[in-house]
């Protein structure tokens, strides 16, 4: 028998569902439900790596001189664009076959988790009852921007239940990021919060912060990291969605990290916390999540508890700056109107320097960095950049960040 | 609460809250495509099930239901089988994919060059 495989590896192929890392609370996979995951993470290559670059053909080659012809000039805006792409037989495909595969991937996650929801909720319940390190507040209520639309087209978006006080909603969100993004952040979905570690270790080497605010937490996949790399530091994670929190918790406590203090609360309004009550204030691809009114207050509360030469970073996808070519605005674009991402257009055209001038900082204070996602590159490629890249999802961020007061900080010392 | 088990089964299928994109013009090509690559997924399913079988039954003789679920792949057949996915990916997306090289490279119909040939 001949074998059909090269045996050079040269192949960019996903790595295998079996490599994701099991904790605590992770569901138990079927063979056939790994398999399902290893077809969609190698589709969703396929769909940004061989397919995707046909986009920009349609835009080059029909929809740009056909906008030229009818409109005497060309396009002004990433609306613009979208609304004639939409009209392109290329891109409409393209784009009803990767919302089929985003749907397949809900719906196989689901499948799995919900089929074991009964242990998985007692496997969490062992972690989670009679801990103060779990503080849920019923009387949240969840805002518009969550609820408007179930985010990421994930059915019952991070506060549904399926029974009364279960986990499925963060098991569900868990177990699908790998086949999203083909593995790219690694065995437990944590490449950011590694890459926070590794950022602030070479940062500020040494530098031992009290207290830690992450905001809209999730499954707490970013800060269980950090509270693992500064085991004396107190770890404050809080969300507006319970379900998502119990997950999180429990996902945390079994992976040891046991200083994190998972709060239902909205950012928002973090009147419980004193002025100054962080040295470290963190969003990881949160804000996209919120709203015009909200970010700002988000921003504005946030720069309130954090304490005098304490850091506020935010890891986002790149924004839209007049210097990004309106076609990749557009195609950044895509999970906002076929994913139901409502707010990530918006905020990816805010100007967050000027955002976090308007919250207190000075402008001299704010910096901006790159941060790729740490993973182990053994099993996992790197996500690609560029043409390739699956725009929004790759596993490289934009982080906005500033040391509150830093300067004059220093000068008082000196 | 009823007493009705929890069907997970149908819970499995709920539909995500927001209005969803409408990409072709008639609305049953819709409901055609998400059935087609319902149908794809699961011949990859079938195919990567087939192949731990076969890999078992190379390394073992026989083989249990067990032995399947369990099976983990080392690092060199866990390449082979994402090949194999990739292999199987290019073959059902022929159509999509052809699309993209028609973009790049604007061809004449055949009838042209029909008229042409005979011309020369």
């Amino acid at each position: 028998m001949t074998k059909i495989t090269p045996q050079d590896q040269k192949l960019d192929v996903a790595p295998p569902y079996n490599a994701v890392a099991r904790h605590g609370v992770s569901p138990q996979p079927s063979h056939d439900e790994i398999a399902r995951f290893d077809f969609l993470a190698n589709f969703n290559k396929f769909l940004s790596g061989a397919l995707g670059p046909g986009n920009k053909q349609a835009y080059d080659k029909r929809v740009l001189p056909g906008f030229e012809k009818e409109h005497g000039r060309e396009p002004q805006d990433r609306f613009e664009i979208r609304h004639a792409m939409n009209e392109d037989p290329f891109h409409t495909f393209w784009s009803a076959l990767k919302r089929n595969s985003m749907e397949m991937r809900q719906q196989n996650g689901r499948a799995m988790v919900l089929r074991q929801i009964d242990e998985l909720n007692a496997k969490a319940r062992q972690f989670n009852e009679g801990r103060d390190t779990l503080e849920l507040h019923p009387e949240i209520d969840v805002p518009r921007y969550q609820s408007a639309v179930d985010i990421h087209c994930m059915p019952g978006s991070y506060h549904g239940e399926e029974l009364a006080g279960d986990i499925s909603a963060g098991a569900n969100y868990d177990c699908g990021i790998f086949a999203t993004t083909a593995g790219g952040l690694g065995a437990l979905s944590d490449g950011g919060g590694q890459a926070l570690v590794e950022w602030i270790k070479k940062e500020r080497p040494g530098w031992e912060p009290r207290r830690v605010l992450d905001i809209g937490t999730t499954v707490g996949h970013n800060i269980v990291p950090l509270a693992l790399a500064f085991p004396n530091c107190e770890f404050i994670a809080i969300d507006t969605a319970a379900p998502i929190l119990r997950y999180a918790h429990a996902r945390a406590q079994s992976l040891g990290a046991t200083n994190i203090k998972f709060i239902q609360a909205n950012a928002e309004d973090l009147s419980r916390w004193d002025d100054g009550a962080f040295d470290w204030v963190q969003t990881t691809m949160f804000l996209h999540e919120t709203s015009g009114k909200a970010l700002p207050k988000i921003i504005t509360e946030g720069y309130r508890v954090l304490a005098d030469n304490g850091l506020m970073l935010h890891l986002e996808q790149p924004e839209y700056s007049d210097a990004m070519p309106l076609f990749e605005q557009f195609l950044r674009d895509w999970d906002a109107f076929n994913n139901n991402e409502p707010f990530w257009s918006s905020m990816h055209a805010l100007d967050m320097k000027t955002v976090m001038t308007d919250a207190g900082f000075d402008r001299e204070e704010l910096f901006e960095s790159g941060v790729r996602a740490v993973v182990d590159r053994e099993i996992f490629l790197e996500a690609p950049t560029g043409e390739d890249e699956d725009h929004g999802r790759a596993a490289y961020w934009h982080a906005y960040g500033a040391w509150k007061n830093a300067d004059q900080m220093q000068e008082a010392a000196e | 609460m009823t007493d009705t088990p929890f069907d997970w089964m149908a819970a499995a299928n709920k539909k995500a809250k927001g209005k969803r994109p409408e990409y072709f013009d008639d609305p049953e090509d819709e409901r055609m495509l998400s059935i087609l690559m319902a149908v794809v997924g699961e011949v990859s399913v079938l195919r990567e099930r087939m192949d731990t079988v076969e890999r078992l039954l190379d390394a073992k003789g026989t083989i249990s239901r067990d032995d399947i679920e369990s099976y983990a792949p080392d690092k060199q057949a866990a390449y082979e089988r994402g090949a194999m996915i990739r292999e199987y990916i290019y073959r059902v997306m022929r159509g999509p994919h052809q699309m993209v090289q028609e973009l790049e490279q604007v061809e004449p119909p055949v009838e042209e060059i029909s008229q042409e040939l005979k011309e020369i």
